[in-house]
């Protein structure tokens, strides 16, 4: 540093203007520090590049159009302009006019000879089961030929044009943005005045769906807890050679096909299975009364714990590893009994590791697909079985996504409840 | 204080072996005794048993055989925390999701004591340590020494008798250490609290013990008060291991009451204390430490025998001048000089003749 007392260096420092530090030269000292430090910047980017443009090409871009897909649907308005048009110029309640019917059937015949009627039947049948069909057959009938009056005409060709609820559907559907998806996946509609009203009680199973799936991940959180928690401290305390086997056993599963690993459990669980047959053989239990532990919830659970098991005991072994065993010691030495020392000093110290793991198995488990849909039966299924069946059979992409929106968002919200308890910082993947 | 009957001993080891795995013993029939307000360390190099002694103490190891007593009372089946043993550990062990008050708290909270109570004894075992202001802090925001004087107030603050230290000093500098030793010393001497001490540190051990008991290789060689233990080593280990120390090995000459005349390779004779050889013809060491090397004869005692030695190296140690000879073909005999103004300069490659007290040089076991 500069002696103020020396003359000669007191000529060479430079006064730094309103207090910032400055290079020699009088520069700003961080703009000569980003300066210096970009070229290694900007090659250190130019590696990471590849990645960037793999994870934007094939991550964030087809996640973010299928998010958008939850509350963007151009189906309709695309292929039935005119009738769109008429729901955009007419506010709610006010009857179909002759306009209104002109309108519908112009568009019926343009989209039936463009063959996208089936694209508008399926979105309106999303929302008034049934009315699919009503679109391709009046599509076929009107190509053959309509005349005027249109509204006559139509309701000739089948009553249901007439139905209140097909209206309002379409003129739901008439705009490309809608919030509707997301208010049937939480077992809400618009009624036909506009208002939101929950479904009938018979229809409502996506509320029941989210409930069972973030209540079963819970449980099973809890389940890999406790039976992981032992075998890590077993891992983490054992000598080296016998920890080693233990881990290879703890990660053979790991190296199992899931598929594989579900199916060994139908094998197990089954009524004439391997676990029924030795409960009937030890006599626990008699023939007659061998127990459903499978294609029900218990069955998701039992699979499910065990597979996610590894991803609770290798955060926890991580953490425990690194835990000195005089910190316990000094607990006994000043009278802890061993369970005091436990609970107080050891455990507090395993919490970035039980975050860590916690927090892995429940959003896995939150999304978890195949291992329910084998061996759930119906009461063992979750959202994303759900979100799966739109996906491949009634092809309501729309509803698919907005389901998904949800379990993503709920997930954010957990994980930012979890930063604010616990501090993201403290995890500790391994 | 050096009591050595095991009956009124606070602590007392009898007849105690420690096997890990069945096959060898780390302790071979440890006896001690240790007396209320004694400061003993037990010194030794790593693997002779020292720490797993301290360990059966603590009540973290089982004895294979034999009895430790505590007050009188056999301890071997209580339990660590029923023992109210103060213990420091190596790495400090403080817990480091606690506050330093915390910490503190924590043994007397398991005794159940009240918040006012606890309060001012937390701040009596603060500022016994000078870390009156540190209450609030995180382990992890202290320095190694502040962890170290930490970790001693927690094993104090619930007024144990006995303090156990398992190598405190050993992660701090050398000043910091040697700074810890004297406020660690007056502690013991303040407190009248007993305790023990295991280190590796010679010095460190000679600074602070009342006693020492040397281990090696599971077995204490020597239990003697600093200053017996540097001059009157018992065996070859005890001197080797306990400063710096010249070995001349050779066949006893002669022998008369605890005089030995000591026959050397190269048929030289000198003269040295007999301690544990018994008879003429044995093989023996002889150990003298460097500083009681004379090489003036007027130094020496009249007709003690001297013989020859080549000046190697005169190395320039600011206090003392560390001299390296050539002594009956062996190139790292040593000799310490006072640095006074009288003292004569020697040069490399003189020959000079050098001898000592006999008592100072003492004939032990061959090595």
């Amino acid at each position: 540093m500069v002696n103020s007392s020396d003359p000669q260096a007191a000529t060479t420092v430079v006064t730094p203007p309103e207090g910032r530090l400055t290079t020699a030269d009088g520069k700003p000292l961080a703009w000569a520090l980003a300066r210096s430090q970009a070229r290694a910047k900007r090659r250190a980017f130019l590696l990471v590049l590849p990645l960037l443009g793999f994870i934007l090409i094939t991550f964030v871009v087809p996640i973010g159009q299928m998010l958008q897909r939850s509350f963007y649907n151009a189906g309709f308005p695309a292929n039935m302009p005119e009738i769109s048009q008429w729901f955009a110029e007419n506010p709610r309640g006010t009857d179909p006019d002759d306009a209104a019917w002109t309108a519908l059937a112009n568009d019926l015949l343009a989209s039936a000879e463009a063959r996208t009627i089936g694209v508008v039947g399926t979105r309106i049948n999303y929302d008034v089961p049934g009315t699919r069909s009503l679109f391709t057959s009046t599509g076929r009938k009107v190509r053959r030929g309509i005349e005027p009056p249109y509204r006559e005409a139509l309701l000739e060709m089948d009553e249901d044009w007439g139905d209140p609820r097909v209206w309002s559907a379409m003129r739901e559907a008439s705009k490309p943005v809608t919030a509707n998806f997301y208010l049937a996946a939480v077992d809400r509609t618009r009624a036909d005045d506009g208002s939101i009203e929950q479904v009938e009680p018979r229809q409502r199973i996506y509320v029941m769906l989210f409930m069972r799936t973030f209540w079963l991940s819970l449980l099973i959180t809890g389940l890999t807890f406790l039976l992981g928690f032992p075998v890590a401290h077993l891992l983490a305390t054992l000598p080296m050679r016998k920890s080693n086997l233990l881990m290879i056993l703890v990660l053979l599963p790991f190296w199992t096909s899931l598929l594989v690993r579900t199916t060994s459990w139908m094998v197990l669980l089954q009524q004439q299975g391997v676990v029924n047959d030795i409960l009937v053989w030890l006599g626990v239990i008699g023939g007659s009364q061998r127990l459903q532990m499978i294609y029900n919830q218990t069955g998701t659970i039992i699979a499910m714990t065990h597979i996610l098991l590894p991803f609770m005991i290798l955060p926890l072994y991580s953490v425990m590893r690194t835990i000195n065993p005089s910190y316990v010691r000094a607990a006994r030495s000043l009278g802890a009994t061993s369970w005091t020392a436990f609970r107080r000093i050891y455990f507090p110290q395993t919490l970035p590791g039980l975050g860590a793991g916690a927090l892995l198995v429940f959003i896995l488990a939150v999304g978890y697909y195949i291992t329910p849909a084998l061996v759930g039966g119906s009461s063992g299924q979750l959202i994303s079985n759900m979100i799966a069946m739109h996906m491949t059979d009634t092809l309501n992409w729309s509803m698919a996504a907005a389901l998904a929106a949800l379990l993503l968002g709920s997930v954010l919200i957990l994980y930012w409840l979890y930063d604010r308890l616990v501090g993201v910082d403290n995890l500790k993947l391994g | 204080m050096l009591d050595n009957t095991s009956g009124d001993a606070f602590v007392a080891f009898e007849h105690v072996q420690k096997s890990y795995d069945g096959q060898t013993l780390v302790v071979k029939d440890l006896n001690l005794s240790i007396a209320k307000g004694e400061f003993v360390t037990m010194l030794g190099p790593s693997g002779s048993g020292k720490t797993t002694c301290l360990m059966m103490l603590a009540g973290f190891e089982t004895a294979t055989h034999g009895e430790i007593r505590l007050g009188g009372r056999p301890i071997n089946q209580v339990p660590p925390h029923k023992r109210g043993i103060g213990m420091v550990f190596q790495n400090y062990a403080l817990f480091p999701h606690m506050t330093v008050g915390e910490n503190l708290s924590f043994p007397l909270e398991v005794r159940g004591l009240g918040k006012a109570e606890r309060e001012t004894r937390i701040k009596r075992s603060l500022e016994m340590v000078q870390m009156g202001a540190f209450a609030n802090r995180r382990p992890a925001q202290l320095s190694g020494g502040q962890q170290q004087r930490i970790a001693l107030a927690r094993a104090l603050v619930f007024d144990p008798h006995l303090v156990l230290m398992d190598e405190p000093l050993g992660a701090l500098d050398k000043q910091l250490r040697e700074h810890m030793q004297f406020e660690i010393k007056h502690l013991h001497e303040e407190l009248g609290i007993t305790v023990v001490y295991v280190t590796h540190d010679q010095t460190e051990a000679l600074t602070m013990s009342d006693r020492i008991a040397v281990f090696n290789d599971g077995r204490i060689h020597q239990l003697a008060t600093p200053n017996q233990l540097y001059e009157r080593p018992e065996n070859s280990f005890v001197a080797s291991f306990i400063g710096e120390n010249n070995a001349l090995p050779g066949i006893i000459e002669a022998f008369e009451g605890d005089k030995a005349v000591v026959k050397l390779a190269n048929g030289e004779l000198i003269d040295a204390t007999a301690v544990n050889i018994r008879e003429r013809g044995q093989k023996t060491t002889v150990s003298i430490r460097p500083e009681r090397v004379e090489f003036k004869p007027e130094m020496m005692p009249p007709g003690a025998h001297s013989i020859e030695a080549d000046v190697l190296e005169v190395i320039y140690m600011g206090d003392i001048l560390r001299t390296r000879l050539r002594v009956v073909g062996s190139d790292d005999f040593i000799m310490k000089c006072r640095n006074t103004i009288a003292q004569t300069q020697l040069e490399p490659g003189q020959t000079i003749r050098i001898g000592w007290h006999p008592q100072d040089a003492r004939a032990l076991d061959p090595i």
